[in-house]
């Protein structure tokens, strides 16, 4: 059943409108939320929404409570390959919990948290930006990893960043509801404004495992999830251009890469010259990739999780 | 005066990446003064202009202090200003939410570093500041309310307001936080628009910094402007007026406008059809603090702010 939760009048003859489709069926009272579209330049949700939705409603037996998905929070933004919030150049994912005395984005940040308080687990999908690429991951306010770990282990996730506290992520969607006693789920997994299926079709597995795992879902399901790397206590080193130019390489992310090894070089297309190769500082797990090719001095280009050996 | 290159970057297309800053004086670190991070922050970067030809003369004729040094960065952004973006050229971030910065982080951040590290031990700073919503401010100072003890300063600048808000956790982020963080008395300038260099809001700013640096002391000369007794107000205090619908806004206030109870503000009119969808009227006695600007206006956005009482 598609329901609005917020609506509210454009300027020219339009509404601003953010949906989702409630599916359920059976008599438990549990609800999970699959939230996308914060962010209008990531699209991997668009694909697990539409998998989601196609494979509950076709195996609705198989449920035994309630599935909410929102794929779009920030409907302007994916339709205008706009990563913020048109008209007001800010970033969705930082006005929340939001407000009913600000604008209209902000009011509809609280609409959003209102409709989602409650539930037994959110899980907000993001893909990366357009810079970089990234392996299907979740990440974790360190504050929160005893709680969001074990829920995070259900998602088939080849990675889960336990990460620091940072007052000005205060202002997230998951941070605004699990302070609010509804555990939240942040998926990062591919590169803006493309879909990659193979990382898609991967957390739709893990969010049906998790499904059983709460004993919502009775259907098909993988047999065995993976197993992710759980990466804590500041084990991630950040690999960022010294120098601005093209950034050229034929390596991939999620794989292992050596102290040393070179994983891509800076270059002048002026000049035919090598300004910078690009060096792995530590052994370990490259999951993140720069995707975008110009880069200025400063541009991350990649993050390696450090193997035990390294700390 | 002294001209020197605050933070340089290469870019891999286009002229080298420059912030310049200028300095008067050679004593203690005194007032720090910096205008456009964004690049649509015209008028900002245009006030320190002013202020720099004006400290510029007054050094020449021996006005300024003995001990005290003040630096000027009208742009810490030239990039996005030339080509007409609001934030970082490249990506989209915004350097004004990078403070205190990093620099061995990603670009804005190592901007951010680079500036942060000039400004770091001044004794008082100034930011020419912008709104993240179109809008037009009636002049005024801000400082966010982190415990300091130093409000009643900013009544040197003498504008008509002080304003007082709390920080949110997005906030923690941006220089004028920061700044005070590390010990600086920090004030924030509002007036006028963006994309706009505007008479009498300009020179309002322009006269309120060199009001400041006369009553610090920092400059030795007698000043003919009247300054008014400022009033410091919180922005809880500020009563808000969202559009009751959207469409086409007609706006009859200003920022600066006292209005009263039952005054009409503004209109809001069908888009297609040119007919009247709201009048908004005023339901407080007060002063203009605040106007949207835009022709257009969706539904919540607050049309005004007006500081009154019922």
């Amino acid at each position: 059943m598609i329901q609005r939760i917020f609506s509210a009048e454009l300027p020219v003859g339009e509404r601003l409108l953010i949906k989702k489709n409630v599916i359920s069926n059976g008599t438990s009272s549990k609800r999970v939320c699959i939230v996308t579209g914060t962010h209008g330049d990531e699209l991997e949700g668009q694909y697990v929404a539409f998998k989601l939705n196609q494979l509950l409603s076709k195996n609705l037996d198989s449920l035994d409570g309630t599935v909410e998905i929102y794929p779009a929070l920030n409907p302007l933004g994916i339709d205008s390959i706009t990563r913020g919030i048109p008209n007001f150049d800010i970033d969705m994912n930082r006005i929340f919990p939001g407000s009913l005395t600000g604008s209209m984005t902000e009011a509809a940040a609280h609409y959003i948290v209102e409709d989602l308080k409650g539930a037994d687990v959110v899980i907000d999908i993001h893909s990366s930006n357009i810079f970089l690429r990234e392996i299907p991951q979740v990440r974790i306010n360190v504050n929160l990893k005893s709680q969001l770990v074990p829920l995070a282990e259900y998602l088939n996730m080849d990675f889960i960043w336990v990460h620091e506290a940072a007052t000005v992520l205060e202002s997230t969607l998951a941070h605004s509801l699990n302070i609010v006693g509804t555990k939240t789920l942040v998926v990062e997994m591919g590169v803006g404004m493309r879909i990659n299926h193979d990382c898609c079709n991967n957390l739709i597995d893990g969010i049906f495992n998790m499904l059983k795992h709460l004993g919502m879902w009775s259907g098909q399901s993988v047999d065995e999830v993976k197993k992710p790397i759980l990466s804590e206590a500041d084990a991630v080193s950040f690999i960022n251009a010294e120098k601005s130019g093209i950034f050229i390489t034929d390596t991939h992310n999620n794989r292992e890469v050596k102290k040393g090894e070179c994983i891509g070089q800076i270059v002048s297309s002026l000049t035919g010259e090598i300004l910078e190769d690009v060096l792995s500082p530590v052994d370990g797990l490259m999951f993140t990739l720069r995707a975008y090719p110009v880069v200025y001095e400063g541009s991350l280009l990649a993050r390696v999780h450090r193997f035990e050996t390294e700390k | 005066m002294k001209k020197e290159i605050l933070f340089s970057m290469k870019s891999p297309f286009r002229d080298d990446f420059n912030i310049y800053g200028y300095t008067f004086g050679s004593g203690s670190k005194s007032l720090a003064i910096i205008g456009s991070m964004r690049g649509d922050e015209v008028n900002q970067m245009y006030v320190c202009s002013q202020i720099v030809k004006e400290l510029a003369s007054l050094e020449n004729h021996g006005y300024l202090a003995s001990d005290v040094s003040i630096t000027v960065i009208p742009s810490a952004n030239p990039f996005s200003m030339n080509i007409g973006k609001r934030f970082w050229t490249m990506d989209d971030t915004d350097i004004n939410r990078m403070f205190p910065g990093y620099d061995q982080g990603e670009t804005t951040q190592r901007i951010a570093a680079g500036i942060f590290k000039k400004l770091e031990n001044y004794e008082y700073g100034i930011q020419l500041a912008s709104f993240y919503m179109p809008g037009d401010f009636i002049p005024h100072v801000r400082i966010f309310n982190t415990g300091n003890d130093y409000i009643e300063e900013a009544n040197d600048f003498g504008l008509p307001y002080v304003m007082i808000s709390d920080p949110t956790p997005f906030d923690t982020t941006l220089l004028n936080y920061n700044w005070q963080i590390w010990n600086t008395k920090t004030f924030s300038l509002y007036g006028g628009t963006n994309q706009k260099i505007e008479g009498m809001a300009t020179k309002h700013l322009v006269n309120s910094i060199l009001r400041f640096l006369i009553k610090k002391g920092m400059i030795i000369k007698r000043t003919f402007d009247p300054a008014c007794v400022s009033e410091t107000i919180r922005e809880s205090q500020l009563k808000v007026i969202q559009a009751p619908s959207a469409g086409v806004f007609y706006k009859k206030k200003n920022a600066g406008d006292y209005v009263r109870k039952g005054d009409e503000l503004g209109r809001i009119l069908d888009p297609y059809e040119g007919t009247l969808k709201a009048r908004i009227y005023a339901y407080v006695d007060g002063m203009m603090f605040f106007t949207h600007d835009s022709p257009l206006t969706l539904q919540n956005t607050p049309l005004f702010k007006i500081y009154g009482s019922e």
